[in-house]
C-alpha cells in the first residue's frame, strides 16, 4: 500500500471527497444481507463495498472490514479485482470509514469476511467491469459484446483497440450499474485461488503503516486511563493534587470508566497517574477468586440446561461396561494483543472524529454518539491498522476512554492503555468447568458421552438474556461433535460473574475442542484403539472431518515411529465452516518442561481465495493456542486480576515455536472461515501428545510443566 | 526541564524532557519517529528495539539521560529509502501479519547480522527469542533471516 491511510483532518477530507462520487471516478456499490457475529439478534444487516478507478490508474478499493494480521486488505481486494481485471500492480487497498449508508455495518469477526464477502465482491467487481466496457464501447461505437477487459484495460480485438481503466473511469461512472453482471468461470480467475502476497508488507516492514497508538492530531493530549482495581467497582473520591504537579500534566478528570489523567504526552500521563490518589468502592466482588469461581461452577454444573440430548445417555452410561469420567477446566485468558489498547478522539460541540484500532467501527461510531449526543452525521471514524485483533477489538471500552476524555478536556485525546491495563481489565476468554462422562459398550464402542460445563457466558457478559439457559458460543463445539454416538447430553450452567467474558479467537471452540478432543482421546486409550483409527471409526456422515483427520495422519506419517524421545498426538475440530485436524510431536523433559517440536496442519476451508493467507493463518492460530496451552491464564485474587504483563502472562517465543506443515485439503465444500479455525485443535493435539509420551492427562490448562 | 542532545538516525536532535523519559517515548513522542512500538514498557517483548552505538537495545527501559550524546538508529533510520536487505527479504518472504512487532523484530536481527553473518537456525532462535510476535510469524522471521544473511554474504 503505498498511501495509507492519514487520520488527520485533512486525509478524513480527503476520504470523505472520494466518497462523495462527485469528482472523477467510478463508484460501484452494493448491498447485501450479511451474517456477523456483531449483530446477533438482528438475521440481516446491509454491507456495501465501494471501487473507486482513478485516472492516474490506481484502482482503490475501500475494504470494509478490519485489517489486524488475518489478511483482509489483500485477499478481498483479490476477488474484486479478479472479476474486474484489474492490473493487480495497480491496487491499492484502504479500511473505508464508519459509514451504514454506504457501507452497512461494519464490524469483523467469527471469521467471517471472506466467505461472506465473496459472492458479493465477485459481483461487484464484474458490475464495475462491465460498465467500464460500456464506457469503451460507446466510445468506440461498437457492441459492447465485441470488447472485453484485459488487465487494466478494456480491449476491442477486431480494431485493435485499447483503452486504460483510468481513461475510462470517468464515462464508466455515468453507466447504469448492472444488477446481474455475468461472472467469470473459476478456471479464467488469474488470482484467486493462487498465493499473492500482502499488500500492506512493504508499509509494514518499513513503519510507513500507521497503527492506532501512531494516530497523532494537532493539540493533541495523551492520556492515561486508571480503572477500577477490582472488577465492578468505581470511584469513591481522588486527590488530583500531586498528579496535577506533574510538569505536562494538563487535566485529571473522572470518566465512567474511571480517572483520566491527561497530558502532553505518554509519559508525564505515568508519572501523573503514579501521583494520582484514588480511592475506590471496591462494590460487592473485592471477595472474588479463583477458588471461589471454580467453587461457584462445580456448584452449578450438574443443573445445566439442555444444549442437547440424543437418546438417554444417563441410562446408557448406566448400562455400559466400561465407564469413564474426568474434570476439566480452562482458565480466563487475555488476548495479549501485541499493541495495547488505544483510541484517539476529538470532541467538538458539533462534531466528534475518531481513529480507532477497532474490529467494530460501527459500534465504535454509535458509542461515540452516544456518549456526544451527536447526529450519525457529525461523527466520523476511521480505522487504522492494528496490532493484533483476536476479538478483543471487537470491544469499545477504549473508545469509550477516549471520547468521554475529549469530551471533558474539550481537546483531542489519544487514550494508551498500559500492557497492565490491558492484561487486566477483562474481555477474557470465559473459564470453564467441565464433567466429562462416558460409557464404553463390550465391543469398545462409545454407548453415551455426557459433557457438563459451567462458566460464564459472553451473552450474560453483554446483559443479554440467555435463551433456554443457552449461550450458543458457550456450547460451540460441545453440543456438534462429530462422533456418532447413540446417546449425547450437552449441558450449559451460567456462571454469572462481574468478569466481562468476550470473544476470543474461536470463542467457544477454544475450551470446547480442548475438552471434548482431549476426552475422546481418552475413550479410545479405554477401548484400546489407535486415537485416529477410533475418531474415523466413529465419524460416519462426517466426511470433512474424516479427510482432514486422514490428511494430517498422512502428513505426520501417523503410526511410523517418532524420533527418540517424542511422541505424537491428535485433533480434529470444525469451527467457524472450516475443519482442522492437527498431529503434535512433543517431547517432556525430565523437568517436566514440554516442547512442541512440529505440527502438521490439515484444513479442508472450501474454496480458497489465498491460499497463502490460509497457511498464515493456519500458522498463527497454531501459535496463539500454543501459547494458550501452555501458559495463557489469568487468576483472579480479592476480585482483581492476578497477571499483568508478558513477565507473568508468557508467550510462545521463537525458541518455542514449532515447525508447521499445512496442507489445505481441497474440498469443493462451501467456504469457511479462516482466522480462527487453526487455534483449537493445538491444545488438545498437544495433550494427547504428551499423554501418548508421558502416560499423564492434562485435565486443567495451561499446561505448565508435567509432573 | 533539562536538554539532552543525541544523535537520531545520523542527525543531531534536541529535546527538553524529564531524565527519566525512556528513549522510547522520546522517540515516539517528542521526535514524532513512530516506527518504533510500546508494546510492554518492561524490557519484555522488545517492539520498542532500536540500535544504541550500533547495538539493539529495548528503549522502554533505556531513560533519556543515559543516551545524551550517544546515536540512536530506528527502523526509519535503517535505511535510507527502506530498502535494507532484512526489510527487502521481510517483503519477498511476506513475513508480516498485523505487523506490529515488525520493526522490532527487524532491529534485533540487524544487530544479529552484524555480529554473526551467518547464523545458524538454533543461533538465530536464540538471538530473537527476546522478541515476541502474537501472530506467531517465528518461522518466517527466522526464514526472511536467512535469506538476508545470504544475500549480505554475496
Amino acid at each position: 500500500m503505498t498511501d495509507q491511510q492519514k487520520p488527520s483532518a485533512l486525509s478524513r477530507r480527503r476520504f470523505l471527497e472520494i466518497g462523495s462520487a462527485t469528482g472523477v471516478g467510478l463508484f460501484v456499490g452494493f448491498h447485501i444481507p450479511v451474517r456477523s457475529r456483531f449483530s446477533p439478534l438482528a438475521a440481516s444487516a446491509e454491507l456495501n463495498a465501494f471501487i473507486h478507478i482513478g485516472t492516474d490508474e490506481v484502482v482503490t478499493i475501500f475494504v470494509n472490514e478490519s485489517e489486524m494480521g488475518q489478511g483482509v486488505l489483500t485477499s478481498l481486494p483479490m476477488i474484486l479485482a479478479d472479476e474486474l481485471e484489474a492490473d493487480w500492480s495497480k491496487i491499492q487497498s484502504k479500511h473505508a470509514p464508519a459509514d451504514s449508508a454506504k457501507f452497512g455495518r461494519q464490524g469483523t469477526g467469527g471469521s467471517s469476511s471472506v466467505r461472506v464477502g465473496y459472492p458479493n465482491l465477485r459481483k461487484a467487481g464484474a458490475a464495475a467491469r462491465e460498465m467500464l466496457i460500456a464506457a469503451a464501447a460507446e466510445e468506440w461505437d461498437v457492441d459492447p459484446a465485441t470488447c472485453n477487459a484485459d488487465n487494466g484495460s478494456v480491449v476491442h480485438p477486431a480494431s485493435r483497440r485499447r483503452l486504460t481503466f483510468g481513461k475510462l473511469a470517468a464515462k464508466a461512472a455515468t453507466q447504469t450499474p448492472p444488477d446481474d453482471p455475468p461472472l467469470k468461470d473459476p478456471k479464467d480467475f488469474r488470482f484467486i485461488g493462487k498465493p499473492m502476497n500482502r499488500i500492506d508488507t512493504p508499509a509494514k516492514v518499513r513503519a510507513t503503516a500507521e497503527f492506532g497508538i501512531d494516530v497523532r492530531v494537532p493539540g493533541m493530549l495523551t492520556a492515561q486511563v486508571v480503572h477500577s482495581p477490582v472488577f465492578g467497582g468505581t470511584v469513591r473520591s481522588f486527590d488530583a493534587t500531586q498528579a496535577l504537579a506533574v510538569k505536562g500534566v494538563r487535566h485529571v478528570v473522572q470518566i465512567p470508566s474511571g480517572v483520566a489523567v491527561v497530558a502532553d504526552n505518554f509519559w508525564a500521563a505515568t508519572k501523573g497517574r503514579d501521583a494520582l490518589s484514588v480511592t475506590w468502592d471496591e462494590g460487592a466482588h473485592a471477595g472474588l477468586s479463583s477458588s471461589t469461581i471454580t467453587q461457584m461452577c462445580q456448584d452449578l454444573v450438574e443443573n445445566g440446561a439442555d444444549a442437547r440430548n440424543d437418546g438417554n445417555a444417563e441410562s446408557a452410561l448406566e448400562a455400559a461396561s466400561q465407564k469413564l469420567e474426568a474434570v476439566y477446566e480452562v482458565p480466563y485468558l487475555a488476548h495479549a494483543t501485541m499493541e495495547p489498547m488505544n483510541c484517539t478522539a476529538d470532541v467538538r460541540a458539533d462534531r466528534c472524529e475518531v481513529w480507532a484500532p477497532t474490529q467494530s467501527p460501527s459500534s465504535t461510531k454509535s458509542v461515540a454518539q452516544r456518549i456526544t449526543g451527536l447526529a450519525e452525521d457529525r461523527v466520523s471514524v476511521l480505522t487504522t491498522f492494528m496490532g493484533g485483533g483476536f476479538g478483543r477489538r471487537s470491544a469499545t471500552d477504549f473508545v469509550e476512554d477516549a471520547v468521554h476524555t475529549s469530551k471533558a478536556v474539550g481537546k483531542p485525546v489519544k487514550v494508551i492503555w498500559t500492557r497492565e491495563d490491558d492484561t487486566r481489565d477483562g474481555h477474557y476468554r470465559p473459564t470453564t468447568y467441565n464433567r466429562m462422562l462416558a460409557g464404553l459398550g463390550a465391543d469398545g464402542q462409545p454407548v453415551a458421552w455426557i459433557h457438563k460445563i459451567a462458566g460464564p457466558s459472553i451473552l450474560d457478559s453483554f446483559g443479554r438474556e440467555l435463551r433456554n439457559g443457552i449461550d450458543g458460543s458457550s456450547v460451540e463445539g460441545a453440543s456438534n461433535i462429530p462422533y456418532g454416538i447413540p446417546n449425547v447430553h450437552v449441558t450449559y450452567a451460567l456462571a454469572s460473574l462481574p468478569i466481562p467474558v468476550h470473544w476470543w479467537r474461536s470463542v467457544g471452540s477454544s475450551q470446547n475442542a480442548y475438552v471434548t478432543e482431549c476426552f475422546v482421546d481418552e475413550l479410545a486409550a479405554a477401548a484400546r484403539q489407535d486415537p485416529v483409527e477410533f475418531r474415523l471409526g466413529l465419524m460416519g456422515e462426517h466426511k470433512r472431518h474424516a479427510r482432514v483427520l486422514q490428511t494430517a495422519a498422512r502428513m505426520a506419517q501417523w503410526g511410523s515411529r517418532p524420533p527418540d524421545g517424542r511422541a505424537r498426538g491428535v485433533a480434529v475440530h470444525e469451527s467457524f465452516g472450516s475443519f482442522v485436524a492437527e498431529v503434535a510431536e512433543v517431547s517432556v523433559a525430565n523437568d517436566g518442561t514440554v516442547r512442541v517440536h512440529r505440527v502438521w496442519c490439515a484444513v479442508d476451508c472450501g474454496d480458497v481465495v489465498n491460499p497463502a493467507t490460509i497457511k498464515d493463518q493456519m500458522e498463527s492460530g497454531i501459535a496463539y493456542g500454543l501459547s494458550a496451552a501452555l501458559y495463557g491464564k489469568v487468576e483472579i485474587r480479592d476480585g482483581r486480576a492476578v497477571q499483568s504483563n508478558f513477565h507473568d502472562y508468557p508467550v510462545v517465543r521463537m525458541n518455542e515455536m514449532p515447525r508447521v506443515d499445512v496442507e489445505i485439503v481441497t474440498s469443493g465444500d462451501p467456504m469457511g472461515g479462516i482466522g480462527e479455525p487453526g487455534t483449537p485443535p493445538i491444545a488438545p493435539a498437544v495433550c494427547n501428545a504428551i499423554y501418548a509420551a508421558t502416560g499423564k492427562r492434562i485435565r486443567r490448562l495451561p499446561i505448565g510443566k508435567v509432573v | 526541564m533539562p536538554q539532552y542532545t543525541l544523535t537520531v538516525n545520523g542527525e543531531r536532535r534536541s529535546v527538553n524532557v524529564p531524565e527519566d523519559t525512556p528513549l522510547l517515548w522520546v522517540l515516539r513522542d517528542e521526535l514524532g519517529l513512530s516506527g518504533t512500538k510500546f508494546g510492554c514498557g518492561i524490557g519484555q517483548c522488545r517492539a520498542c528495539t532500536v540500535h544504541l552505538d550500533g547495538s539493539a537495545i529495548f528503549s522502554c527501559q533505556l531513560p533519556v539521560a543515559s543516551v545524551a550524546g550517544k546515536s540512536v538508529t530506528t527502523i526509519e533510520g535503517l535505511s535510507p529509502d527502506g530498502t535494507h536487505p532484512l526489510q527487502q527479504a521481510w517483503i519477498r518472504v511476506d513475513v508480516s501479519q498485523c505487523g506490529y512487532c515488525q520493526p522490532g523484530q527487524i532491529m534485533t536481527a540487524a544487530d544479529l547480522l552484524a555480529k554473526n553473518p551467518n547464523p545458524a537456525d538454533e543461533e538465530i532462535d536464540a538471538w530473537m527469542s527476546v522478541n515476541i510476535c502474537r501472530c506467531g510469524t517465528y518461522n518466517r522471521i527466522r526464514q526472511a533471516i536467512k535469506e538476508a544473511a545470504k544475500e549480505m554474504a554475496e
